[in-house]
């Protein structure tokens, strides 16, 4: 079982920040097909975020093919989320890594490479959908 | 689940109330769908104690129409049964213990689950037998709630029951209060003027301002209908023309819109941003009181 960590500051949603939590665990292996989420009332309880908001990410997780509601038993993972082995992420970290290291000796402090990645997001979104 | 044909617990239409020559609610039209936990979110003042006074029938509208639970709402039985009320002022008695509270609420209810109180009691580690007036600020709230849900309402009106909490307390109050709504059956109206502890726990909001109602509706759909724009100072006719305009915020270099939008924002000059449900609320209330955000932040901090 995991628990949820609702940050009220975030600007992510918080149906989404238990959407990214569950599918962090997933990538992490710390969950796995077969197991059990919290159900609302726990979600709720550790929280006090709104029960819809609960329903909302656990709906998006189940369209998205990872969990599956069964009745009276609750919520289980049914699925991974797709995308590269874990391998790919550390390989692609350590590039990263090499990319700020070259952007701070650039002269960029923190606040300019976000918006700088942002900016760049943004524009690789448009991209795709141009 | 939370869906748009939810019935409607509450709705109200042109609602108004005036006290001899001061109109404390101007034509509220409101709509509360089961199964929310409504916000209600203005300046004091606005009419958040007048639209509460109505729904449980403590006060009579002056003009408009209002149902509650499918009827009018009455100081009788049987309209009182379905709503629980939890006012500004905790209605204990400083001399009496928790366990006193729930035989008074066993003979004044038709409906009663004590037991249910001694459990939540019981894992909020708040003695039973203890006299309420040496109990903290955070357990007699916890335990007017407690009281208040076990004649298992169908509607529940809080008037600032948070504002005198420390956090913790807060934390612990609306978590209670959320399990009751996950419980099912139950809808919440809450007033307060701590966003940060609404936006967690509310998924529907009543924004007062100026005795009117500006915004009424799920949150969710009401914060993707509005989105702020920052751009270089130009003219702007053609944005407000295509989209309603809440508020704008121009220096010589900047302007700065919120707007509703009523289609796709296509200006490139513009950045598009999605707003927060503080930066809404804000907005709203500037619109009014007709001065920047700036000067309305202390909307956060109680009276």
């Amino acid at each position: 079982m995991i628990s949820f960590r609702v940050d009220g500051r975030s600007v992510v949603p918080p149906y989404l920040q238990i959407v990214q939590q569950v599918r962090q665990a997933l990538r992490m292996g710390v969950l796995d097909v077969g197991d059990k989420l919290p159900t609302v009332r726990e979600v709720v309880a550790a929280t006090a975020v709104n029960p819809n908001t609960v329903l909302k990410a656990y709906r998006d997780l189940e369209r998205d093919g990872l969990v599956e509601p069964r009745a009276g038993h609750g919520t289980f993972v049914v699925g991974r989320p797709a995308g590269p082995p874990p391998g790919t992420h550390s390989r692609l970290a350590r590039s990263l890594a090499h990319w700020v290291r070259g952007a701070r000796e650039a002269g960029l402090d923190d606040e300019s490479i976000e918006s700088l990645l942002r900016i760049t997001l943004r524009a690789a979104a448009d991209e795709e959908t141009a | 689940m939370m869906a748009s044909s939810d019935p409607a617990v509450i709705q109200t239409r042109r609602l108004s109330k005036r006290y001899r020559r001061v109109t404390a609610l101007s034509e509220a039209t409101v709509t509360v769908p089961e199964g929310r936990i409504s916000a209600l979110i203005g300046p004091n003042g606005a009419g958040k104690t007048t639209l509460l006074r109505l729904l449980t029938g403590l006060a009579r509208p002056t003009g408009g129409d209002i149902t509650v639970l499918g009827g009018t709402p009455r100081q009788n039985a049987a309209f009182l049964s379905g709503v629980g009320f939890l006012a500004q002022e905790i209605p204990l008695y400083r001399h009496l213990s928790a366990e006193d509270h729930i035989g008074i609420g066993a003979h004044l209810n038709a409906r009663w689950d004590g037991t249910s109180v001694r459990r939540r009691l019981e894992s909020l580690d708040i003695p039973v037998d203890r006299q309420v007036g040496r109990l903290s600020g955070g357990q007699r709230a916890q335990l007017a709630l407690a009281l208040t849900l076990a004649k298992r309402p169908r509607l529940l009106l809080l008037d600032e029951p948070v504002a005198a909490l420390d956090p913790l307390a807060r934390r612990q109050f609306l978590a209670h209060l959320a399990e009751a709504v996950a419980d099912g059956g139950l809808t919440v109206v809450l007033s307060s003027h701590l966003l940060a502890d609404l936006e967690r726990t509310c998924d529907h909001l009543i924004l007062l301002a100026k005795s009117r109602v500006q915004l009424c509706g799920d949150i969710d759909t009401l914060l993707a209908e509005h989105q702020v724009l920052v751009g270089p100072a130009k003219d702007t006719t053609a944005i407000e023309r295509d989209h309603t305009l809440v508020q704008a915020v121009r220096t010589a270099r900047q302007t700065t819109l919120l707007i509703r939008r009523s289609g796709p924002v296509i200006d490139p000059a513009f950045e598009v941003a999605d707003v927060g449900l503080e930066e809404l609320v804000l907005g709203y209330m500037g619109q009014v009181a007709g001065a920047a955000p700036a000067q309305l932040t202390s909307i956060g901090e109680d009276q």
